[in-house]
């Protein structure tokens, strides 16, 4: 078996793992390092469920392999409810139940947590364009688009006052 | 996944050195994928995320676009987002966020077909399987193409910016042991015919290094269509990148090439010509996009696909004018 040593850090936590080279940065956060919110549904880069962010950034963590991610920085669901706005989204999907299995729940929430960094994403079809990289087999895409827009707003919302 | 060993490229040199049989690796969005399905099966990854190619120019002779720069940031960078409209359209109409933020351009030309028996080994395949025939002929091919068609193959070319890139005359530097040399991106990708398997023009253990992308005429107006099954986050059943140039309102000049109907991005120069010196004004341009499907052949289930890519052509037109 062909191994690779890999050193990254997860959820601000420095790791280093040596397993084998055919390990994606998916299985290893769910079977090696024991974080099971980024979710491997269909396996393939199609449906979105594994996303997390790799350097800031919303990646499919089911097409990376685990050594093409040394050096790299992960974040994923696991972390968000330390982030303020990390937690406001959690807290707008329960509110607008934005999830009916809650299945795609964590890679939805990762992307729409980059989404409410983008300034010019406002419109509901912008957002939809944005999202829909996540697939959501049990149709809570309204709810989606809602919870996000509820965040957006509030925190212009708030942005105002404190201006 | 078969068992492979990888291996991390630190310079452009490291990775030409890679053994015969390796695959490179940069965002891993088509190599992962396909080595999950065992339809890529390399004994050696090369991780060529470290070589120094993550650069974006825009000078006065165009864009040049280092072959590991991510789509979404070539997508949302400012220069190329002012002068290069019709690049950043394609690219924004292919993948989804996070895909853009993994896919490297030159992966993105590189990437394989979505045809349905290439994906699966179960299934005849002269693509992937030399000699084991094309079970899309008569099977499932209502997305298949209609242009640049073999008795071999019918799978259509998936990418939306070498769509783009073909129309506006874009040229490959591909870099190997030979040294680096200049392909325009027209010349790079080969039909069919009886060698599927054979894709383009790299030879083994060449590397896309840098595409470059010449200015469009100044007064050039462009567009991007793409027709596909749902709004977003799907590959188009048809696509048409526009580039026309208009003097003293008459037609002066036209680049278009269409995707999602042929088997590489595919230029029309029948159409081409045929715009010179017609008003630059919405409306009239039926008779000429007659001539975009001249040569295709429909199969079983893809008929559709021929007024289809005549009304895409159209449409992009029209909406170059309306602009």
């Amino acid at each position: 078996m062909s191994t690779a040593r890999t050193c990254l850090r997860v959820d601000g936590e420095p790791v280093a793992l040596t397993v084998d080279a055919r390990v994606t940065l998916l299985d290893a956060l769910r079977d090696r390092l024991g974080g099971t919110g980024p979710k491997k549904g269909c396996d393939h880069g199609q449906c979105g469920a594994c996303t997390v962010h790799v350097d800031g950034r919303p990646a499919l963590s089911c097409l990376t392999l685990l050594a093409a991610a040394d050096g790299t920085d992960v974040t994923t669901v696991h972390s968000l409810a330390a982030d303020p706005c990390g937690a406001r989204l959690q807290k707008a999907f329960v509110t607008h139940d934005a999830s009916q299995c809650g299945f795609c729940t964590p890679g939805q929430l990762m992307s729409a947590v980059a989404a409410l960094s983008r300034a010019d994403l406002d419109a509901p079809a912008s957002i939809r364009e944005f999202m829909s990289g996540n697939i959501c087999r049990c149709g809570a895409y309204p709810n989606i688009v809602a919870a996000i827009r509820s965040v957006r707003n509030s925190r212009d919302g708030q942005d105002g006052r404190d201006a | 996944m078969r068992e492979f060993t990888f291996a991390r490229a630190a310079t452009v040199e490291d990775a030409l050195d890679a053994p015969r049989g390796a695959v490179f690796l940069a965002g891993g969005t088509t190599v992962v994928d396909l080595m999950k399905l065992d339809v890529l099966r390399p004994r050696v990854v090369v991780d060529i995320n470290a070589l120094p190619l993550r650069e974006i120019t825009v000078d006065g002779t165009g864009l040049t676009v280092a072959s590991g720069v991510r789509m979404g940031d070539l997508a949302t960078h400012a220069e190329v987002v002012r002068a290069f409209p019709l690049v950043v359209e394609a690219l924004l109409a292919g993948a989804s966020q996070q895909i853009r933020n993994m896919a490297s351009i030159g992966g993105n030309l590189l990437q394989r077909t979505r045809c349905g028996y290439f994906r699966d080994v179960c299934s005849a395949c002269n693509r992937r399987a030399p000699g084991s025939g094309c079970a899309a002929i008569d099977g499932a091919n209502r997305t298949h193409a209609v242009l640049g068609t073999s008795p071999s193959c019918v799978a259509t070319h998936p990418s939306d910016l070498a769509v783009a890139l073909t129309a506006l005359d874009a040229t490959v530097r591909v870099t190997g042991h030979g040294g680096e040399r200049e392909v325009p991106l027209r010349e790079f990708y080969r039909v069919p015919g009886d060698t599927p398997r054979i894709e383009n023009v790299l030879g083994a253990g060449e590397l896309i290094i840098a595409v470059h992308v010449p200015h469009p005429p100044a007064e050039a107006r462009t567009t991007y269509v793409k027709v596909r099954d749902r709004a977003s986050y799907e590959f188009a059943l048809s696509s048409a990148a526009v580039v026309i140039e208009a003097r003293d309102n008459v037609i002066a000049g036209a680049r278009i090439a269409v995707g999602g109907v042929a088997t590489v991005p595919w230029r029309l120069p029948a159409v081409e010509a045929a715009l010179i010196g017609l008003p630059a004004t919405p409306g009239g341009f039926g008779d000429v996009v007659a001539r975009a499907a001249d040569g295709a052949s429909a199969l079983t289930q893809n008929g559709y696909k021929i007024p289809l890519l005549e009304h895409t052509v159209l449409r992009a037109i029209e909406e170059v004018f309306a602009r």
